[in-house]
């Protein structure tokens, strides 16, 4: 197989098919690498019902486009253009003289090896959900936005249901509309930004009058279904013996403290929480890739510092479906023509980098506004577990910035263990920083996914290749 | 102590393990620092390994070191996961473990009880230095600090901190990989187990990878996977050859952790020093100055031993009889290496 340059593309969400797409269609030979059973990334993958009945036109758009996506997909995986592997955990990129090769586990334990060698990467594993904790938020029936969004899915999220919506973020809103129009009674929206926060953009946000529209015509459908807005306001706390039975909910100060007096109860048997979003950036890490606050950075081709690999969606930073559709694009158009040793036609993606522009700057003005009550700490009990995988109490985080003497995130970690279960930080990473009171720094993770030591040793591998494997020019892991 | 020849840093390694014995013997230190008495396992795959091991034993029993000679038939009996066919090896029972991080805040915090102040944050920026050369104190970024006497304790930027005070220390960064396991019950991997060559990467001068499998449990429950060896200055790139070929050590002398996952991986820099001595005592070109650093990958074990050493030097102590200690500290005079042209 030796026609023409090949691209490996790691996550199938909206950024990455949109560069798998336009890059296919240029005559890259693409590999599409995700660890879902499906492609279509965290928007995409929300089920047709979750749009309820009436759907409100932007979700219907995006809908549209998404159907776009995937016959796009279709059509280049049966003409052999596109290999999507499914159902692969990519636990790391490897940069080599002569290319690079691709690391991913897969089988129902992820224990067998599969590896894609390339000549370029696009970097387009999204993000994941921030979460801040309070008193209770470890009972069960407290879900991520994210964890909402899945139980929709599944079907779990049955009409009669009580649900509340809280936390900070642009999210919370399509999250308390899909759960509504399933049939659940969401009983407040709880969102800690206020008008306030607003009032200083409002130039900023008049300059996107789609985006607003969008916004919009959610509060309409969160008011069509008598859904509560509580702005300004935050959950102090979630209560329950076996599973979540109600929240406190109270309103904030100007300096965003909770203001005593105004705490309220709210029934609920389900709590939808979610602070925004962090981006992936386990991969680029490990390459070596410069990142540029949390995200990893890119110029305006959407490459990275390190030659060949590209970064596109909110590996890059938070900013919504179209952004990283607009970004995917511009990557899949650049890397076909570097591939082929030409200079983009900057006339090619003149649309858009216009998106992209005008949303970067749309989605730094809401990560200013969204952002969780400033002392939020200050609800947080000794008690209360921070981080679940190590159970490890606010108080141990405390006394080790305290008495211990940790003056960063990283010596806190050491020190309490926070951080070092399975899931590696990536839940309490920002909680642990908030209460030690030092600066967040996405922690180093060599290995994006925890990979057996036979894998790495080279002794385990898969001796029996399989069709995707064959096709793509892969060799099983060790087999050298 | 299972991996030093006989000389002056196992005699420093048996100082520093007796007085970790008497640190951990505090109310509450053993368990806050998680020290374990834990012992040391080498083992030989061959009958020329095991001869080389038994003679090392040999010289390290001389000095005054425990170790017991374990044939094939009961390597099972003290280790029961390790792997078939190997020919032999020795168990070193005073090699301790402790949690680093741990061990490193209760020290600084039984320091503070005691009247020591910490201050985090906080560079040196410059060595402060009286006409006549001595030391007055340093300059950080947060402002001067005063003292007839600094210690220089700056690990593998030693060589940094000389320099600001005018002089020369040859410590150079050893990279090295650890790769960490998710966790295991207790007592999967009972000891701080390695292979007998080993013994020969630490010592090595080259700059070339070595990589030689030590496997450990922890009290947390994941096993740490080492160890490899590489002089690639500060280079913070992540290496999957490296992260492979520990695997595959560790996994030739315990198969079972084939199934075993990496949760992580974390790189360190130890302090090396060509001799493989670390430089303890003061430093007689820069009167007021005195150094702590270069212990490479030996810090922690011998970090007891290395403070007792200079506090006595500070307050001017020259023997300790209770300890009936050796207090020659010729071997680590810090000005023992060439002068660099400064
Ligand atoms: C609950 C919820 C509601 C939302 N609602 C809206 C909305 O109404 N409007 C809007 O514009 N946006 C919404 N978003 C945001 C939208 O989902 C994202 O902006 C968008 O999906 C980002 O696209 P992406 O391609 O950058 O990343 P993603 O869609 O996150 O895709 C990344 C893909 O990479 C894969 N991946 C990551 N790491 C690995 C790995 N190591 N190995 C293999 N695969 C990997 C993941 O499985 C995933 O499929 C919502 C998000 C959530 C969570
Ligand atoms: C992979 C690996 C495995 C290891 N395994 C072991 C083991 O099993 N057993 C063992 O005993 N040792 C081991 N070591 C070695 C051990 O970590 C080091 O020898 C030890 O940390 C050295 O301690 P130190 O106090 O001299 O220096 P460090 O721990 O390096 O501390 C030096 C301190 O000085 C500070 N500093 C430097 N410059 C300045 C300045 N200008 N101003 C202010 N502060 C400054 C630094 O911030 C740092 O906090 C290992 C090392 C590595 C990398």
């Amino acid at each position: 197989m030796a026609e023409g340059p090949h691209l490996a593309v790691v996550g199938a969400g909206p950024a990455g098919l949109a560069a798998a797409l336009a890059a296919a269609a240029r005559g890259v030979r693409v590999t599409l690498v995700d660890s879902a059973a499906e492609a279509g990334g965290q928007f995409y993958r929300q089920p047709a019902a979750a749009l309820g009945a009436r759907r409100p036109q932007a979700l219907h758009h995006q809908w549209r486009t998404w159907e776009r996506l995937r016959d796009g997909l279709t059509a280049h995986v049966a003409r052999g253009r596109i290999t999507h592997l499914s159902d692969h955990h990519v636990w790391f990129v490897e940069g080599q003289s002569d290319g690079f090769t691709v690391h991913a586990l897969r089988g129902p334990e992820q224990e067998q090896s599969v590896a894609v060698r390339a000549d370029a990467v696009l970097l387009a594993t999204g993000g994941y959900e921030k979460v801040l904790p309070f008193p209770g938020w470890t009972l069960p029936g407290v879900v991520t936005a994210g964890g909402a969004q899945a139980m929709l899915k599944g079907g779990l999220v049955l009409p009669g249901r009580t649900a509340v919506v809280a936390g900070t973020g642009p999210l919370l809103m399509p999250v308390a509309v899909g759960l509504a129009a399933a049939g659940a009674g969401v009983a407040a929206l709880v969102e800690s930004a206020g008008a306030r926060d607003f009032a200083g953009h409002a130039r900023t946000l008049a300059a996107h009058p789609a985006k607003l529209a969008e916004g919009a015509r959610y509060a309409a459908e969160l008011a069509r279904h008598r859904v509560r807005i509580k702005a300004h306001h935050t959950v102090v706390a979630a209560h329950g013996s076996n599973r979540v039975e109600a929240v406190t909910v109270a309103a904030l100060d100007g300096d965003g403290r909770v203001w005593p007096g105004t705490e309220r109860r709210i029934a609920c048997d389900t709590l939808a929480v979610g602070h925004g979003m962090l981006p992936h950036t386990d991969l680029a890490e490990a390459l070596g890739c410069r990142l540029d606050g949390p995200g990893v950075a890119v110029d305006d081709e959407q490459r990275t510092d390190v030659p060949g690999v590209w970064a596109a969606g909110e590996t890059t930073g938070i900013g919504g479906a179209v952004l990283s559709l607009a970004e995917g694009r511009i990557a899949g158009l650049s890397i076909a023509a570097r591939l082929n040793s030409r200079t983009p036609e900057a006339g090619s993606y003149e649309a858009a980098v216009k998106a992209r522009t005008g949303l970067r700057e749309f989605f730094a003005v809401l990560d200013t506004v969204y952002a969780p009550p400033a002392h939020w700490t200050e609800q947080v009990a000794d008690d209360t577990v921070v981080c679940r995988c190590e159970e490890v109490p606010a108080s141990a985080i405390r006394e080790a910035a305290g008495e211990l003497g940790a003056g960063d995130v990283r010596t806190v970690k050491l020190l309490t263990r926070a951080g070092m279960g399975w899931c590696q930080g990536r839940m309490c990473g920002p909680a642990v920083a908030g209460l030690a009171g030092c600066e967040f720094q996405p922690s180093r993770r060599p290995f994006a996914r925890p990979v057996p030591l036979g894998v790495l040793a080279g002794t385990d591998f898969d001796r029996h290749h399989t069709d995707s494997t064959d096709s793509t020019d892969s060799t099983e892991e060790g087999s050298s | 102590m299972s991996d030093k020849e006989p000389g002056p840093e196992l005699e420093l390694a048996l100082l520093s393990g007796r007085l970790w014995g008497e640190l951990a013997g505090e109310p509450g230190i053993a368990a806050a620092v998680e020290y374990d008495l834990k012992g040391g396992l080498v083992v030989a795959s061959s009958a020329e390994g095991l001869v080389a091991l038994e003679g090392l034993a040999d010289g390290q029993r001389a000095v005054g070191v425990e170790a017991v000679a374990v044939g094939a038939g009961q390597l099972h009996d003290i280790e029961p996961k390790l792997a078939k066919g190997l020919a032999g090896g020795v168990l070193y029972p005073q090699d301790a473990q402790v949690m680093p991080t741990l061990a490193a805040a209760h020290v600084v915090r039984l320091a503070r009880a005691a009247g020591a102040s910490l201050r985090t944050g906080c560079a040196v920026t410059e060595v402060l230095r009286t006409g006549a050369g001595a030391v007055r104190g340093v300059r950080t970024s947060e402002g001067e600090i005063h003292a007839p006497a600094v210690v220089n304790a700056a690990g593998t930027w030693g060589g940094e901190l000389a320099a600001l005070a005018g002089t020369s220390l040859p410590v150079l960064p050893r990279r090295g990989f650890v790769l960490v396991t998710e966790p295991l019950p207790p007592r999967t991997v009972r000891h701080k187990v390695y292979a007998a060559d080993y013994v020969a990467d630490v010592a090595s001068d080259s700059a070339a990878l070595q990589t030689s499998p030590v496997v450990e449990g922890t009290a947390a429950g994941p096993v740490l996977i080492g160890a490899s060896r590489e002089r690639v200055g500060f280079d913070r790139s992540f290496s999957l050859p490296v992260a492979r070929a520990l695997a595959a050590g560790a996994t030739r002398l315990f198969p079972f952790l084939e199934g075993v996952r990496a949760m992580r991986g974390y790189l360190g820099f130890r302090p090396y020093m060509p001799d493989h001595l670390p430089a303890i005592g003061p430093d007689a070109r820069v009167p007021g100055l005195f150094h702590a650093c270069g212990h490479e990958g030996a810090g922690i074990g011998l970090a007891t031993g290395t403070g007792h050493l200079i506090a006595q030097v500070l307050t001017g102590k020259t023997s300790d009889p209770d300890l009936d200690l050796d207090l020659d500290l010729s071997p680590f005079r810090p000005d023992r290496f060439p002068e660099e042209g400064l």
